[in-house]
């Protein structure tokens, strides 16, 4: 079973600071890592190839920079990694970076089975999978639990909807997104890394993919746009319940009911 | 396709380093007197803004949609063996809102089987069409027969705006519709309102709810969002004004690559680090009495009850339970802190909580530092009245 596992490169923090003034991103030291909920994703496809056969690899959409993710799942023992990078695909919303990555997935082969992490933890939406899914024509399920079976057409898994626990079987190929928390992710080797193959590492852009029509890029495919960004109202304000302990209890309660709690 | 051109002839040193340096993204470089704009740019525009015209911004001619063509603010109901999720009667009354900016009708798309119940449910809700998909093929949630039921609608009656509960099945749902009409979707909105020319403002928390993101989609219908449970009030029923409306779908269009074999209840979850709501026992409230009646606010709450080290030490909570440094790291919306001093150690696995409110005998103890809400008082006293006041509450909701 071939898969391959969608990667993104995130902010080694998200503590990001707007300034109230100027309204502009204040960068506190632009470290990045992996999407922490991808390395699940990545531990999944590995032991389903251990189990069962098969290659894993890996994609990305970023900056060049976004090469480090892929060596570090190169070291965690995914076959290769291709980084999608172009100016074209700059100021991408939900829907254009759902279709560039569709596009590169298609640009690196064929795949019995793609992998998401959950959500990332810059964007928190959670809904690029899905979209992704819709663009290759796949089926798709989220927050996946486990993989109990591989069959040769399909796929036998657990996942998790609201209050409900379900097991499906999927045709293959597909697209599934991983819970978070469901395995535990290995390390990456430092030996491999000491003597990491650089050919196993791709670069792909606007020229390798089958649609070359720009508007369906970049911030042109974008439905979405920002009017503006500002610091959210911050409650640091401290509030005293002063009285005896049934005042006490009847400004907590109705606390309660202004959070929407009762 | 909208790009950024630099001027180079313009570019001096001082300007090309505050650039670099003013890029949040560390996009722009600058070499051998070359200004140059990598794929890191995620067109914010900082540059063009404060660059003094040497980065320009290049519009194309726009993408425009006939928006009077759409019309109607649509709620997703999500229904699932069943029974509606509540967020929907939520986004009902937020649509109402919205609507009353444009004059639109208020519209629920309801898909499923065996689904009459529901649909007169939600006429009492303020909603003025009920459209219906009902099949045995969208009996349960498969993506693809309720994304082309979804689509179906859409293309029929064409709504401005769709509003979708942010639950498992909404997360999935939404942006795989969202796709199939290439329009905008946002996530996890928790401020939506109406411009005058039909344009949904979506306003949501971005890197980690540090700073806050306002979002249109000009050029595209319908706009999609997601909104959590809970952000919005839900508003009272009342009596029903509108219809139901029975949709058809051709039974092939129906078809799926998912065949589910089995659906389960979850067993109930004691993840402290995914609860919305904590109740906090520490040693001052830590006597078999206090600790049932935590449980009793915690499960009026919908919340969970954890605990601090000494406690789960003493073996009266499970590690599972333990908030702090060797324990947990919690979020909830709401944490009670009972009979808690607030060492450092607990307060770091805390303190990023929406809402901390602390009850402690002890004026000076340190947990009055991180609490929103102080409370000086004999826990013991305020419990039991605290716990009759909701009570009463929730009597007559």
């Amino acid at each position: 079973m071939d898969i391959l596992v969608c990667i993104k490169q995130v902010p080694g923090s998200s503590q990001v600071e707007v300034d109230p003034v100027t309204g502009v991103l204040k960068r506190s030291g632009v470290q990045s890592k992996m999407n922490p909920y991808d390395l699940y994703a990545i531990e999944m496809a590995l032991q389903l190839t251990e189990q069962y056969g098969g290659c894993v690899k890996c994609v990305t959409m970023g900056p060049p920079q976004a090469k480090a993710e892929m060596v570090e799942a190169i070291c965690m023992d995914a076959e290769s990694g291709t980084v999608l990078s172009d100016r074209k695909f700059a100021g991408v919303d939900v829907l254009a970076t759902a279709y560039t990555l569709s596009q590169g997935i298609k640009a690196c082969g064929e795949f019995d089975l793609v992998i998401c992490g959950k959500q990332t933890t810059d964007g928190d939406t959670a809904q690029v999978g899905a979209e992704v899914a819709e663009y290759l024509g796949v089926p798709n399920v989220s927050n996946v639990l486990s993989v109990m079976a591989v069959e040769p057409d399909s796929i036998v898994l657990t996942a998790a909807l609201d209050n409900k626990t379900v097991s499906e079987r999927v045709s293959l190929p597909c697209l599934i997104s991983v819970d978070g928390d469901i395995n535990t992710p290995r390390l990456p080797s430092f030996k491999v890394k000491q003597s990491i193959d650089e050919g196993k590492i791709h670069f792909l852009s606007f020229a390798d993919f089958a649609d070359q029509d720009e508007s369906h890029y970049g911030l042109a495919g974008s439905a979405t746009q920002v009017e503006r960004i500002f610091p959210p109202e911050k409650n640091t304000q401290k509030q005293d319940i002063p009285g005896n302990a049934t005042e006490q209890a009847k400004a907590l309660c109705d606390l309660l009911c202004q959070l929407k709690m009762l | 396709m909208p790009s950024l051109k630099i001027h180079q002839e313009k570019v001096t040193p001082s300007v090309a380093q505050g650039l670099v340096k003013g890029c949040p993204f560390g996009a722009i470089s600058y070499e051998e007197g070359k200004l140059a704009i990598s794929s890191g740019c995620k067109m914010c525009k900082i540059c063009v803004k404060r660059g003094g015209g040497v980065v320009e911004l290049v519009e194309d001619a726009k993408k425009e949609v006939d928006k009077s063509l759409w019309c109607g603010i649509c709620v997703y109901a999500d229904c699932q063996e069943g029974e509606i999720h509540r967020v929907t009667y939520e986004l009902c009354g937020k649509a109402r809102e919205l609507a009353s900016v444009t004059g639109h009708p208020v519209y629920a798309l309801l898909i499923g089987h065996g689904i009459e119940a529901p649909a007169e449910q939600l006429l009492r809700y303020g909603v003025d069409k009920v459209y219906t998909y009902d099949h045995p093929a969208l009996e349960h949630f498969r993506i693809e027969p309720y994304t082309a039921a979804f689509y179906d609608f859409i293309e029929k009656v064409k709504p401005s705006s769709i509003l979708v509960g942010a639950t498992a099945l909404g997360r999935q749902l939404a942006p795989r519709v969202a796709a199939r009409c290439r329009a905008g979707l946002t996530a996890d909105c928790t401020v939506l309102e109406m411009k005058d020319n039909t344009d949904l403002v979506q306003i949501r928390p971005a890197f980690g709810g540090n700073i806050m993101a306002q979002i249109i989609s000009p050029a595209t219908r319908p706009q999609f969002c997601t909104v959590r449970y809970k952000v919005f009030s839900e508003p009272k029923p009342t009596t029903p004004h509108g219809e139901v409306v029975e949709m058809s779908i051709a039974p092939e269009k129906l078809s799926s690559r998912v065949e589910v074999l089995k659906v389960e209840s979850k067993p109930k979850d004691v993840d402290i680090s995914e609860a919305d709501v904590i109740v906090a026992v520490g040693r001052g409230a830590q006597s078999e009495g206090m600790r049932q009646m935590a449980q009793e606010l915690a499960d009026l709450l919908g919340g969970v009850v954890a605990s601090t080290r000494p406690l789960v030490e003493a073996g009266i909570f499970d590690a599972k339970q333990q908030i702090g440094l060797s324990g947990r790291t919690v979020k909830p919306k709401l944490i009670f802190c009972l009979g808690i001093s607030g060492a450092v150690q607990f307060t770091a696995g805390m303190k990023s909580s929406d809402v901390i409110v602390a009850i402690n005998t002890d004026a000076n103890a340190p947990i009055f530092d991180v609490a929103h809400y102080s409370v000086v008082g004999d826990v013991a006293e305020i419990m039991p009245k605290l716990l009759s006041y909701v009570k009463e509450v929730k009597h007559h909701v």
